[in-house]
């Protein structure tokens, strides 16, 4: 007994450093695990203070940036009303399939972004208290942005696309081929899209719009437009290069998503999966 | 000794902030951020509780892991960085480190670099393995690690240079 305690004295530093090593270790994993990283996140109160802090100085200096980007998509937004009041008289009659009104919209401002890394997070300066749940999509005027995956009452942390562990549907937009969206870690303006069947007419320069499978986007929000592409090693698969529109380095408001129906369709899928 | 406890907790806390405010979000060409925040393990005083500078260090990379979203490796790296210091001093400083009577402005500045790049690296490629957690990506780790800790290396001896007290 007396030699165990020794033992344990004598080598105590080392005890000290496996055991806390351990606990880095794991805290690594659990981070890695997709949705299970409940200790350990930029969404508390501490942190948050912290980047929104620092946040209301660098929003000050980027204003005419943002004036900017808001005047673009008023511009769009009021082109695309003078197209629909032109169109709207049959719009009327095609109501009851369109799909309007099933997203909800919330702004949101960024106040901690990252780029640089292989798993990539970032910060939003709205929580539970507004509404915004796990699972939300988030977007730009550009395009999209990531999915949030924690909140708390007042932040919530979004994973951005620029993540390993992230996979968005996305499909091409002439036509309805469809793969998954993922990122290899490289370049924080290139993400792949991989799984596209080889019968797809893949060209450079086509638009990647998001496909409406997932329960988060709704279909046709811009992504990017092909860079290149090649097959993978079974040769029945395209692994395409997309450039995004959306400059991730640079991201200052965005639109968080709410599927209305998203219950609703779950509760369906779940009795055909039965 | 107040005054020695007083200014590394100070240490501690304004290259947290240094470092998740600014230095995070250089991303020179791309990816390569200096991790000065190494600085407060580097300069941690050589003698006393080994134990308690062990536990500093992780609480130290724990924090900046909570700014980072990064889960626990800050903490691992800054855990292995403390945990070999005695090592690399030893390596570096030879005899006047087992005298214990070190102060590390007045080191030669052969040794100094040393013991300063070593450590660095040490502690990003632990840094950097972690993040990648494959082996595939081993070329990208040592890529990050190398520019990283020139990087890092430069600014630490920029602010030894600024920041240290020639006399006594």
């Amino acid at each position: 007994m007396q030699q165990i305690f020794n033992f344990l004295i004598r080598n105590k530093n080392s005890i000290l450093f496996l055991l806390l090593f351990a606990v880095s270790v794991f805290l690594t994993i659990q981070n890695h695990a997709f949705h299970k990283s409940r200790f350990i996140s930029s969404a508390n109160v501490v942190t948050g203070g912290v980047y929104g802090w620092a946040n209301g100085v660098n929003t000050y200096l980027h204003l005419d940036e943002y004036n900017e980007r808001l005047l673009e998509e008023n511009n769009k937004l009021r082109n695309m009303i003078s197209d629909l009041n032109d169109s709207i008289s049959i719009e009327k009659q095609l109501d009851s399939t369109s799909f309007e009104g099933d997203y909800l919209f919330r702004t949101a401002q960024v106040i901690n972004n990252n780029f640089a890394k292989t798993d990539n997070y970032l910060t939003l300066n709205r929580g539970a208290s507004s509404g915004i749940n796990p699972e939300f999509g988030v977007i730009t005027s550009q395009g999209i942005v990531g999915i949030i995956d924690r909140v708390n009452n007042d932040y919530a942390r979004v994973i951005s696309i620029l993540n390993s562990r992230s996979r968005i549907n996305a499909q091409l937009k002439k036509t309805n081929h469809f793969g998954s969206l993922i990122w290899d870690g490289k370049d924080p303006n290139i993400v792949q899209l991989i799984d596209v069947p080889r019968q797809a007419p893949v060209q450079k320069g086509d638009t990647i719009i998001t496909g409406g499978r997932s329960l988060i986007f709704p279909k046709g929000l811009p992504v990017g437009k092909i860079l290149d592409f090649s097959l993978d090693e079974t040769q029945s698969y395209y692994t395409i290069n997309i450039e995004l529109f959306n400059d991730m380095t640079n991201i200052g408001y965005v639109y968080v998503i709410e599927n209305v129906n998203k219950e609703a369709i779950q509760e369906l899928q779940e009795i055909n999966e039965q | 000794m107040n005054s020695k406890l007083i200014s590394n907790i100070s240490r501690f806390v304004i290259l947290i902030f240094l470092q998740v405010l600014i230095l995070n979000n250089i991303n020179f060409a791309g990816y390569i951020n200096p991790y000065l925040y190494v600085l407060f393990i580097l300069l941690y005083p050589f003698t006393g509780n080994q134990s308690l500078f062990l536990f500093v260090s992780f609480l130290l990379g724990v924090s900046i892991d909570i700014f980072e979203d990064s889960g626990g490796i800050n903490a691992a790296a800054c855990l292995v960085a403390a945990f070999i210091r005695p090592n690399l001093l030893r390596f570096s400083f030879g005899i006047s480190y087992d005298h214990q009577n070190i102060r590390l402005a007045n080191t030669p500045f052969g040794s100094k670099v040393s013991y300063v790049f070593l450590m660095v690296l040490v502690h990003h490629f632990v840094l950097f393995s972690l993040e990648m957690f494959s082996l595939n990506h081993i070329l990208l780790i040592l890529k990050k690690t190398i520019f990283s800790s020139i990087f890092t290396v430069i600014l630490v001896l920029l602010s030894l240079t600024l920041f240290s007290r020639k006399y006594r």
